[in-house]
């Protein structure tokens, strides 16, 4: 094994182990994407409330993130990391019915963009229907810790 | 020797039964008079509708699962789990044997507000006739009304599964003489008539306290922390503090009526847990209840 070879292996190495490092928890990856979900509700909801006028890019920017985080969300609950979260213990034992709920808020996200909420009266529509999504998982799934 | 020895065993015999008759007086069923249901007139069904609401009664009552108008079939069959043991919910419909449909205005309004059930027995505390308490007979009167409208159900529940000495009914009367009331949970110097309706709502039929407000290991409220939150008595997680000094500090009473009503925090959270069937039950209420029980909850001390 030559030098190089040697610098090489430990760069990888080294590279690898940042990455690591780097990876966020489960738990801060799933709080990030509700997160990010929780502001594009709230973006629509200012619009719904007449605090910020009707603007079409915002809200197919908020409904394409609601999309594509909830698609994505269901994933990010591996074996063992239950603790130090709000995640209920319901996710693991009912997780067809946890995933069939992230789907529903998918799919009344995606109607919604198919047919984007044209004005103030319309985005205050959408929010309902995704509000009802919201809080019937979050009745099961959610626990405050 | 054998005289003396009969009369001190009569003595003791005597200060048995005395010590027995004082428990039972301090602890029997203690319904109210007939007088307070007397006279109530026909029921207000728009009222009685308000009120089932704000009592939340279909969280408990409906069966499992039950949305939209399916709540209104008060079939009971729910389990309630808690540190004693698994309580049944019963079936108050309409329906006269399975139901409470041929129950007299003072057996449902004992049930109620003294939680004495319909053969003059104690009820257990996990039916929040501590807080029902406070209601008014009228409000009473209102909601049996209504409740009669709504549809029968023959579903019978399970007797509830209770270890010893929580199984013991009698038992219940001893934890009425510790932690049974119909006084103000908080006194409120200058409140104006917004905030006793808030008083009322909160405190009385929409029993928030049993949730909000931590408990003994008696399963009593420890008012002195009133709406403090604490661990969930229905398992994991923890319910939280609503007074000023929780985290609803920030909300304005507008934040407070929204999140009754679409079921968002202020910053587009949204409601969960047991509270999401509440928040559905309460935007049935009028707004102006709603801002009554948001300016109540400002003005309760913080804790």
């Amino acid at each position: 094994m030559n030098f190089k070879t040697i610098a090489m292996a430990t760069t990888v190495l080294c590279l690898g182990f940042s990455a690591v490092t780097a990876q966020e928890t489960p738990q801060a990856k799933r709080e990030q994407m509700m997160k990010q979900i929780g502001g594009s509700v709230g973006a629509l909801g200012a619009i719904a409330k007449g605090d910020k006028p009707y603007d079409a890019a915002t809200v197919e920017k908020s409904l394409t993130t609601i999309s594509t985080n909830i698609k994505a969300f269901p994933d990010q609950f591996p074996e063992g990391s239950e603790g130090n979260s709000e995640a209920a213990p319901a996710i693991w034992q009912n997780n067809a019915d946890f995933r069939a709920k992230a789907a529903k808020l998918g799919n009344d996200a995606d109607t919604l963009l198919a047919s984007l909420p044209a004005d103030q009266a319309a985005v205050q529509k959408a929010v309902q229907t995704l509000g009802a999504d919201c809080s019937s998982c979050h009745q099961t799934y959610r626990m405050k810790k | 020797m054998a005289s003396k020895s009969s009369k001190i065993l009569a003595g003791l015999v005597v200060l048995a039964g005395v010590g027995a008759a004082t428990a039972w007086a301090l602890t029997k069923p203690s319904p109210r008079p007939d007088a307070d249901w007397a006279n109530l007139g026909t029921p207000d069904l728009v009222k009685g509708e308000q009120v089932i609401w704000a009592g939340g009664c279909v969280s408990c009552h409906a069966a499992t699962g039950a949305t939209g108008e399916a709540v209104k079939v008060l079939s009971g069959g729910r389990a309630l789990p808690s540190p004693f043991g698994t309580f049944h919910i019963p079936n108050i419909s309409s329906d006269p044997h399975a139901g409470i449909g041929s129950w007299t205005l003072a057996q449902f309004g004992n049930a109620m507000t003294r939680g004495v059930g319909p053969e003059g027995e104690h009820l257990y505390p996990s039916f929040p006739y501590g807080s029902y308490a406070r209601m008014t007979p009228a409000d009473v009167n209102n909601l049996f009304g209504y409740i009669k409208t709504l549809p029968a159900s023959s579903n019978v529940a399970p007797p509830h599964e209770l270890g010893f000495p929580f199984n013991i009914r009698l038992a219940v009367g001893g934890w009425k003489l510790l932690y049974f009331n119909d006084k103000p949970r908080v006194q409120l110097a200058n409140a104006d008539d917004k905030v006793k309706r808030g008083q009322y709502l909160v405190e009385g039929p929409g029993h928030c306290g049993e949730c909000h407000t931590p408990r003994d290991a008696l399963g009593g409220l420890k008012t002195n922390l009133w709406l403090a939150g604490g661990p969930n008595p229905e398992g994991k997680g923890s319910i939280p503090n609503i007074t000023p000094g929780g985290k609803v500090k920030d909300w304005s009473e507008a934040d407070m009526v929204n999140y009754f009503q679409t079921g968002f925090t202020p910053d587009f959270d949204s409601v969960g847990g047991q509270m999401a069937e509440v928040q559905q039950n309460l935007a049935h209420l009028p707004q102006a209840d709603l801002e009554a029980i948001s300016a109540y909850l400002k003005a309760v001390p913080a804790r």
